[in-house]
């Protein structure tokens, strides 16, 4: 393990976001808030400083193995999480360092499940950082570091891989600079596109710039206790446009970018991805037609939650714990659902859905001819079996991870759809679950014990298990 | 630039690892995924799946938009192919690798009629490199500059050496002419030496001269081994062919020992001046037998990187002056200089440098030309001669009174056929060739030795 280069790079991260850490505190200025600004500045300047230090010992070589980058990747999260934490805790606004933690992890990894009983009664400072960890953790910090530092070289490629979602992470352009940069071309371009957009339908600039970037990076914190329910209808249909367009895979917008539509339509992971919101969709609006008052409304409803959901974003416009049981389970089945790999979004990624249901057709056919030789083809291309293979395994060491949880959480006594759907919206990276954390709920009822399992839940969903737990074995520790 | 590799082997791989160094956009192509992944895990370059003579495959790693295409793979006739698809498909221009010697006799017309901008062979440019070696058999490795008009000369110093516990400013007045050192390299360290340096036992050092005086050179420092006359080739691949072609030529009288029946009656057909032997090559009492103890020169060109090493260790004990073994695979240099096998050739690196040198003078909008690029040292400094196309901050300045960076040695500038080793009151001109050693890595113009 090339220790020094790991925690070079983890200064590199402190120091970014140090710089992060200045915009809510030009927020706070704005809004007369000097004392909550203060607090923001000072933490910079520590973190600044932290980083600079960590930096000070220079790696001899950049060598960068897979190890290497994930555990990088994951003890960067902790350790940007860790710091983001800090002005919550030091402005007093979340008087406890647990909560304060779980309420940054949320953020970073786009979760959007909050702990605050009372949200409008935060700082617009807060408010703004609270807002605005989805948009750094959406796209990846360690993304955003590779687009404008090419410290790594092509060892880069095992950061990406650590960070980026989807069984398997490939470049749009032959270098990761570049790709970086495109990817975060396409991410700010939804921003602003988005942010106007909110504030034609009628959203101040403040509401319209955290909205966005709860959605954009699919994360979910609203700035209002009622998250998006108060607002117009045509805000609410803005921001279900805009959910589901973040959880399409990037190359798409890639392809656009470049003209080649026919390519940009024909990847079947986002068909289905669109198949499935307006299956759903459909199903729902039919379900609770009968708790609106007209179709428009129930279409509005249904298409707002399952594109919510689905999309692991998470804000909410009703309290959907009151549906029909079939409209609840169809919403828990698209929690596990997820976006579309190399999205914002989280959950299992509907491209790993559909190598294991080419995998079980492969299997049935292997039963009828067992001398059969067949690969799994996804949009004209062979899937190699390295990749059905680390989806197996994904799919095992996923279920592994929540189960677990759930009966380290049942502790706290509460009843299983709870415990269940809470730790499903937590891994999933989603937000609110069903139960006593529904839409109108949230997770301040949990002992500080199940915090740092769901917080632990959180960083394996975001960065898809495997760098969480690497770290956790002790060989990756070892320098032979 | 956009560059297309196709084939992911030894050459491919040491091509992305220094092109994609020098801030190019990589595409390699190869049907052997591992192959593939084992490129794109550890470098920045994409991969694309697939064989590079399809032209569906060639527009995914995208031909259209490329600057270069590069054919590496280990057939000739895919590369030509690959090239001649590449070159219909989009507007780059094409390298193929080609090594089969019969190909290799009509290769302007292959070059002119299927539109190809260089074919290389890599066992062609191994055996020259060789055969200059034989020239001078003190040098470790020698790099030829304005058409071989100007050498650098890589030796390593002995003890015997006068230039041994010598300041480099007392050089000129032990000498009674001047010769430029503009480089030394000493265990892992590469220094470029100022005036007070001195010289230590098994430094190798370089120096620029021209061909008439390096031989003054080394007679005067103490290196007193004269012409080759006789040489021992152990391995009868494509190298032994072309090298021993180009021995024989130069009146060198020539042997080689091979263990195939039917590639030593080929030799034979085609070498009728060289002594062919059939045998195994790693039979110590054969090699005696056959007068390894009286060889001037020893190359050992097997398969196997490991045979060959041992074998130039055994001809070196045995008192060949000159022991040369081919290195295909193994990347220990390090642990070469230990054992100080310095005459290791390694004609990946070759093949890849001549490539490198390409793709740099492809750089047409810069003011002048890489003419000539050689790696030393693992790159840790290179070699390069400019050809200066126009007036810029360089030219018309006296040397001295340029801010260069550290680490540069403008070596020496060749005008209108006059060969001047420049002093700080020289000025480069355009129209210039100038030779520059530096320790910096990716220079394309002569304007970067600028601060």
């Amino acid at each position: 393990m090339n220790f020094i280069m790991v925690t070079y790079i983890i200064g590199w991260i402190l120091q970014i976001e140090s710089a992060f850490l200045l915009l809510p505190a030009i927020v706070g200025f704005f809004y007369g808030e000097a004392d909550k600004s203060l607090v923001y500045i000072i933490t910079a300047l520590g973190s600044f400083l932290v980083g600079f230090l960590i930096k000070l010992k220079k790696p001899k070589t950049h060598d960068l193995y897979t190890r290497e980058g994930f555990a990088t990747v994951a003890i960067g999260w902790i350790a940007m999480s860790a710091v983001g934490a800090v002005p919550f805790r030091a402005t007093g606004e979340i008087p406890h360092y647990i909560d304060a933690l779980f309420e940054t992890v949320s953020g970073f990894t786009t979760t959007g499940g909050s702990i605050l009983n009372d949200v409008e009664a935060l700082s617009h400072a807060t408010l703004f950082w609270r807002s605005f960890t989805h948009w750094i953790g959406g796209m990846g910090v360690f993304v955003f570091i590779m687009a404008i530092f090419p410290i790594m070289g092509g060892y880069s490629i095992n950061l990406m891989r650590a960070e980026s979602t989807g069984p398997s992470v490939g470049k749009l352009v032959p270098r990761v600079q570049n790709t970086a940069k495109i990817l975060y071309a396409i991410y700010m371009g939804l921003t602003i596109v988005g942010c106007i957009v909110y504030m034609i339908c009628g959203m101040s600039f403040f509401e319209a710039i955290t909205t966005i970037f709860g959605t954009v990076g699919t994360g979910g914190y609203g700035i209002l206790n009622t998250s998006i329910t108060t607002y117009s209808p045509a805000v609410q249909w803005a921001i279900t446009i805009f959910m589901i367009l973040s959880g399409i895979n990037y190359s798409v917008y890639f392809c656009l970018l470049r003209r080649q539509f026919k390519e940009a339509f024909s990847i079947s992971e986002v068909k289905w991805y669109i198949g499935i919101i307006l299956v759903s969709t459909a199903i729902i609006a039919f379900n609770i037609r009968e708790l609106y008052s007209g179709a428009g409304e129930s279409i509005r409803q249904a298409a707002f939650q399952v594109g919510s959901i689905i999309t692991t974003t998470g804000f909410s416009t009703t309290d959907f714990d009151l549906w029909p049981s079939l409209s609840k389970t169809i919403l828990v089945i698209l929690m596990f659902c997820g976006a579309c790999s190399g999205s914002t979004g989280g959950g299992m990624k509907i491209s790993r859905w559909l190598i294991m249901g080419k995998t079980i057709f492969k299997e049935l056919s292997t039963i009828i001819h067992p001398r059969q030789v067949k690969k799994i083809h996804m949009d004209g291309h062979v899937v190699e079996h390295e990749t059905v293979r680390a989806t197996n395994v994904y799919l095992a060491s996923y279920f592994f991870i929540m189960l677990l949880s759930v009966l380290l959480i049942s502790l706290d006594n509460f009843d299983f759809t709870t415990n269940f759907t809470g730790v499903v919206a937590m891994i999933n990276n989603i937000g609110p679950g069903i139960g006593l954390v529904g839409p109108t709920g949230n997770y301040s009822i949990f002992s500080n014990f199940s915090k740092i399992v769901l917080i632990f839940d959180m960083l394996a969903g975001r960065l898809e298990i495997f760098p969480m737990l690497i770290i956790l074995k002790p060989a990756c520790w070892k320098k032979y | 630039m956009n560059i297309i590799i196709v084939g992911c082997g030894k050459v491919g791989h040491t091509l992305v690892q220094q092109l994609g160094g020098e801030n190019h956009d990589i595409v390699v192509v190869d049907l052997n995924p591992d192959r593939v992944h084992s490129i794109t895990d550890e470098l920045d370059a994409q991969g694309i799946i697939g064989n590079g003579v399809s032209y569906q495959t060639l527009k995914e790693a995208g031909v259209e938009n490329a600057d270069l295409l590069i054919a590496v793979t280990a057939s000739d006739e895919q590369n030509l192919l690959c090239c001649c698809i590449a070159r219909q498909a989009g507007h780059c221009k094409t390298i193929a690798r080609v090594r089969n010697p019969l190909y290799n006799e009509e290769i302007s017309f292959l070059r002119d009629k299927l539109g190809l901008d260089m074919v290389i062979n890599p066992e062609l440019l191994t055996a020259n490199e060789i055969a200059r070696l034989f020239q001078f058999p003190s040098a470790v490795k020698i790099d030829t500059f304005s058409k071989g008009r100007i050498e650098l000369i890589h030796f390593r110093v002995t003890k015997e050496c006068a230039l041994c516990g010598m300041e480099l400013m007392n050089l000129k007045n032990t000498l009674g002419f001047n010769v430029l050192i503009p480089l030394v390299t000493r265990g892992e360290d590469v220094i470029i030496p100022r005036g007070n340096f001195v010289f230590e036992e098994n430094d190798v050092a370089s120096v620029v001269t021209t061909s008439r005086t390096a031989s003054m050179f080394f007679r005067k420092i103490g290196f007193t081994s004269g012409r080759t006359r006789t040489a021992m080739l152990v391995g009868g691949g494509t190298i032994s062919y072309y090298l021993a072609k180009r021995l024989l030529a130069a009146g060198i009288n020539t042997k080689i020992v091979e263990i195939d029946e039917k590639v030593c009656t080929e030799l034979s057909e085609k070498l009728p001046g060289a002594t062919i032997i059939k045998g195994d090559g790693t039979d110590e009492k054969l090699l005696l037998q056959e007068g390894l103890e009286s060889a001037d020169g020893f190359v050992a060109l097997t398969g196997l990187d490991e045979e060959n090493i041992l074998l130039s260790l055994l001809a070196r004990r045995l008192g060949s002056p000159k022991a040369v073994s081919k290195i295909n695979r193994i990347n220990f240099n390090s642990l070469l200089s230990d054992i100080k096998l310095d005459t290791a050739i390694f004609p990946r690196l070759l093949t890849a440098d001549v490539i490198i040198k390409y793709a740099r003078s492809m750089n047409d909008s810069l003011g002048s030309n890489v003419e000539n690029l050689y790696r030393l040292e693992d790159g840790k400094a290179e070699a390069l001669e400019f050809y200066v196309k126009e007036a810029s901050d360089v030219t018309d300045t006296p040397i001295a009174k340029l801010k260069l960076k550290n680490d540069i040695n403008i070596c020496s500038i060749t005008r209108d056929d006059k060969i001047i080793f420049p002093t700080g009151s020289d000025e480069i001109k355009v129209g210039d060739y100038v030779v520059i050693v530096v320790k910096h890595q990716g220079m394309n113009d002569i304007s970067d030795i600028l601060q």
